[in-house]
């Protein structure tokens, strides 16, 4: 039964990505695609999280800890870069 | 080590200690004079061999050099390289101390010049008393790189440079076929002595060898080159831009007779087979022949001298070549009659260094006291230096062949073995053979008018004096000593050729035709008168037609004129030279395009030749499905995605697409390793995915600001094409590597990684644990590449400095 259930779920969860993959290729603009990494991000994750539960592994849960930190990162540097042409700005005083 | 190879050793020893006697004493004494008792001692000792080496006997010791390859310092004396070792030494005395009057004290380098002329003499020693090949080799090279030196002694002449240039390429060439030559005959005879070479019944087994020919025609290759002998003569004239006492010692006296050794101490071994008695014959010929009509054009001396000497030693080859029929006999009594066509071969080569080496000097005599070696220009200088007179007159006489000197009777000796050669029975009724007798007698009657040339228009006719630059007179008496002595010998080797003949030219006879001389077969009288017979007549045609044809020669002079200047082996290998330096210029060119781009295509097309083409040859592609492991959905799906945003990469029309697409195919590659149970793989891909990503970003900063190719990539069909082998051959290598295993994977052993080394994670227990070096490695990468990236940045020298330039501007 909650195996079933899982699968679905993984399911629906291949076909976000491949939604999110269409917006990644397609993405008028920068943002969007940088958005549809984002998302690609939380995707893997639960992907991750239903097949620790599937395989019955508590081994990949730092991996999804990490994705998360290591997603919002990347989504800020994109952001960053974009807002200010910079990733790390120098100081000022040179 | 004994005192033979010390006898050898001592002239490059005696090197070491030159320019330090320069820089004391040569403000007293000319350096010359200390050289002048290396030569003197070698002489000295070598004449004491001569009464043991007379009656038969050799001598022969050993000094290990690189014993594991049976490569020893051997020494092995006998008549042959006694003969050559006397006559290095004797005329390296007298060019010795020709060179103390010849050379200036003040303006010459003489430690230089004495440096590299006793390296020469030492070298020659060395090759002519050499047993071991590859020793022989050694200094066969060391004469080259020495007589390199000496011609380029007046390096800031471009002549002395191009001179010494093409001699050493010549040479070089012909002594790196040599070797070849020789690690053949090592190969055919199982032994690196050349003694060993020529005893026993060896001999008739090497014939039938595979590599017999190949063998000889290499070793001739070395030969002819350094012997000057056609069609490698051309270094011979351009190295006249050595100093005088050079020209007479290596380029008529020694190195040049070195091929001529060469060619007579493998006589035993090669000497019988025909290849070997037309080869050496018909080159010896063609070069007598050549020489003897190219030296009738020349203008100047020693360029005449030059072409002389390279028909003299055509003459001498040709006559060793003759000779070697006399192995093609066998032991038996007809053989003794072509034997003695190499007895004049070595008697001629006697006579060539004492007449040779006297006109030598007498040129530089001419040279050093008038300026000028233009036999255009001189004349009429008989009664200003008599006695230069009287030497030309010797070495003229005894090189047209003239009586009384001992030209005369080599020529005839000469004559006697190109007639008896029509006798022989694979040249009996041969147009070729009969042929060689009539190529010779003109040969001799064009010697005969060269020689007549270097007489008379030098020392004859008008008075030249007010185009000659300095007051003319007779040089100084030391510069005439060595001419003077040189003469004498001319004349007393006439008078007594027998002495000659019995203590110097019969050894060294038997040592090119050993096992005749066993047999006792090797007996000769020379005498000056032998009869009326047609050797005596053809040298009085020589004389008759040669005469007639030195007083006519301003009528017939133009016929050296039709000879096209473009056609001559000068420039030939003028031409070669500049067409070889452009055809690999042009093609460095073609191919170094200095583009990343095209290098990557070679390597790619390289990749995919190499390793596609050898699994296609050896049929090494193998599929087997039954070792996969299952596919399941999740998967395919990922691979779905992962092409997807692969080809977005490729396709993307903007960099911070590619960037972006980059970091979605990173997060896929980890999800991958998640699929197929890596956590830490799955870990450390995250992260260096992300770090990839900002520093991608950080990139873009630093990109230039105009030209941003934001334009699609530039799509080529080539390209396309490499990079679609390129993947299907990594494949199909990957599939059939999967295909195909050879023996079970040793990971259980690393499954009980709680017993062995405590840890619960065996991909970390390997990491620190069992292979920990590479780790510890991996370490040190990151450290350089961290250090690599901090210097880059900070240590911008070269951008600063074009910064403040440009600030200065």
């Amino acid at each position: 039964m909650i195996k079933g259930m899982l699968i679905c779920s993984l399911f629906f969860l291949t076909f976000s990505i491949f939604a999110i993959i269409y917006r990644l290729v397609k993405g008028p603009s920068a943002p969007d695609r940088i958005q549809a990494l984002d998302a690609l991000g939380i995707n893997i994750i639960s992907g991750v999280a239903i097949f620790s539960v599937l395989l019955g592994n508590t081994g990949f849960f730092e991996f999804i800890l990490l994705i998360g930190i290591l997603s919002f990162i990347g989504t800020i540097a994109f952001a960053r870069y974009i807002e200010r042409g910079v990733v790390i700005e120098r100081k000022h005083s040179e | 080590m004994q005192l033979l190879h010390l006898m050898i050793l001592l002239p490059f020893l005696f090197v070491v200690f030159i320019p330090f006697l320069y820089r004391r004493f040569n403000s007293q004494l000319h350096t010359g004079w200390f050289v002048l008792f290396i030569p003197l001692i070698l002489l000295l000792y070598l004449v004491t061999f001569i009464p043991k080496v007379s009656n038969g006997n050799t001598i022969f010791v050993s000094m290990p050099w690189i014993p594991s390859y049976h490569i020893d310092f051997t020494i092995h004396m006998d008549g042959l390289s006694l003969l050559f070792g006397l006559l290095i030494a004797g005329i390296g005395t007298l060019v010795v101390l020709y060179s103390i009057y010849y050379l200036s004290k003040q303006r010459e380098a003489l430690h230089n010049f004495y440096v590299y002329l006793l390296l020469f003499m030492g070298a020659m020693m060395g090759l002519v008393f050499s047993d071991n090949i590859f020793v022989l080799y050694v200094f066969w090279e060391m004469t080259s790189i020495s007589s390199f030196l000496l011609i380029a002694y007046w390096y800031e002449r471009d002549k002395s440079r191009y001179g010494a240039q093409k001699s050493m390429l010549i040479t070089i060439f012909g002594g790196l076929a040599m070797l070849a030559g020789l690690i053949m005959l090592s190969m055919i005879s199982d032994t690196y002595s050349i003694r060993e070479m020529v005893s026993g019944n060896r001999v008739t087994a090497f014939t039938s060898h595979d590599l017999f020919i190949p063998a000889m025609i290499l070793i001739l290759v070395g030969a002819f080159t350094k012997s000057a002998q056609f069609p490698f003569s051309i270094w011979l004239p351009d190295a006249m831009e050595a100093p005088t006492p050079i020209s007479a010692y290596l380029h008529s006296a020694t190195m040049v007779k070195a091929g001529i050794y060469l060619v007579a101490r493998l006589t035993p071994v090669f000497g019988g087979a025909y290849e070997w008695f037309w080869l050496v014959t018909g080159v010896g010929l063609v070069t007598l022949l050549y020489g003897s009509i190219n030296a009738v054009r020349q203008t100047d001396l020693k360029a005449l001298l030059a072409y002389s000497t390279i028909s003299q030693l055509g003459l001498i080859m040709s006559l060793l070549g003759l000779g070697s029929a006399a192995l093609y006999y066998g032991l038996g009594d007809e053989a003794a009659v072509y034997a003695i066509a190499v007895f004049a071969a070595i008697f001629h080569l006697v006579n060539h260094s004492t007449f040779k080496g006297c006109l030598f000097m007498v040129v530089g005599i001419i040279d050093h006291e008038t300026g000028t070696r233009d036999i255009r220009r001189l004349g009429g200088l008989m009664h200003f230096m008599p006695i230069s007179f009287t030497l030309t007159i010797i070495g003229g006489f005894a090189m047209a062949g003239l009586p009384p000197f001992n030209g005369f009777l080599s020529k005839e000796m000469f004559f006697a073995a190109v007639i008896n050669v029509i006798k022989m029975d694979f040249v009996y009724n041969n147009f070729i053979g009969t042929l060689i007798p009539v190529l010779a007698w003109i040969a001799s009657a064009f010697t005969f008018v060269y020689c007549m040339i270097l007489i008379f228009k030098t020392f004859k006719g008008k008075n030249k004096v007010p185009k000659v630059e300095k007051p003319i007179h007779e040089a100084p008496m030391g510069m005439l000593i060595p001419p003077l002595i040189l003469g004498l010998l001319v004349i007393l080797i006439f008078m007594f050729p027998n002495v000659l003949s019995a203590y110097i030219l019969q050894p060294a006879w038997s040592g090119v035709l050993p096992e005749l001389a066993e047999k006792g077969k090797l007996q000769i009288e020379i005498s000056a008168w032998h009869g009326l017979n047609t050797e005596l007549w053809m040298t009085i045609g020589v004389i008759v037609v040669g005469t007639i044809l030195y007083l006519t020669l301003r009528k017939w002079y133009r016929v050296y004129l039709i000879y096209p200047e473009a056609a001559t082996l000068n420039r030939l290998y003028d031409n070669a030279l500049k067409i070889m330096e452009l055809f690999s210029r042009r093609i460095t060119d073609r191919y170094m395009t200095g583009y990343i781009r095209d290098y990557l295509v070679y390597i790619f097309v390289f990749i995919v030749v190499m390793v596609g083409g050898s699994l296609w040859l050896f049929d090494g592609f193998v599929y087997t499905p039954s070792m996969d492991a299952p596919v399941n959905i999740y998967e395919v799906s990922l691979v779905i995605a992962m092409v997807i945003s692969a080809l977005t990469v490729l396709l993307s029309k903007s960099r911070m697409t590619a960037v972006i697409s980059v970091g979605a195919l990173g997060f896929f590659v980890s999800f991958f390793f998640v699929l197929f149970r890596a956590p830490d793989l799955a870990l450390t891909q995250l992260v260096v995915e992300t770090v990839t990503t900002v520093l991608f970003l950080l990139c873009f900063y630093h990109l230039p600001q105009f030209k941003k190719e934001m334009s699609h990539l530039r799509f080529k069909v080539s390209n396309a094409l490499i990079s679609i082998a390129v993947g299907i051959v990594v494949t199909s290598v990957a599939l059939s590597a999967n295909g195909t295993r050879l023996f079970p994977s040793i990971s259980s052993y690393y499954e009980d990684a709680y017993v062995l080394a405590g840890a619960k994670n065996v991909v970390n227990a390997i990491l620190v644990d069992f292979r920990g070096i590479d780790t510890m490695l991996e370490i040190l990468v990151l450290t350089i590449a961290g250090l690599g990236v901090y210097i880059l940045i900070k240590l911008r020298l070269s951008g600063r400095g074009r910064d403040k330039n440009e600030e200065a501007k």
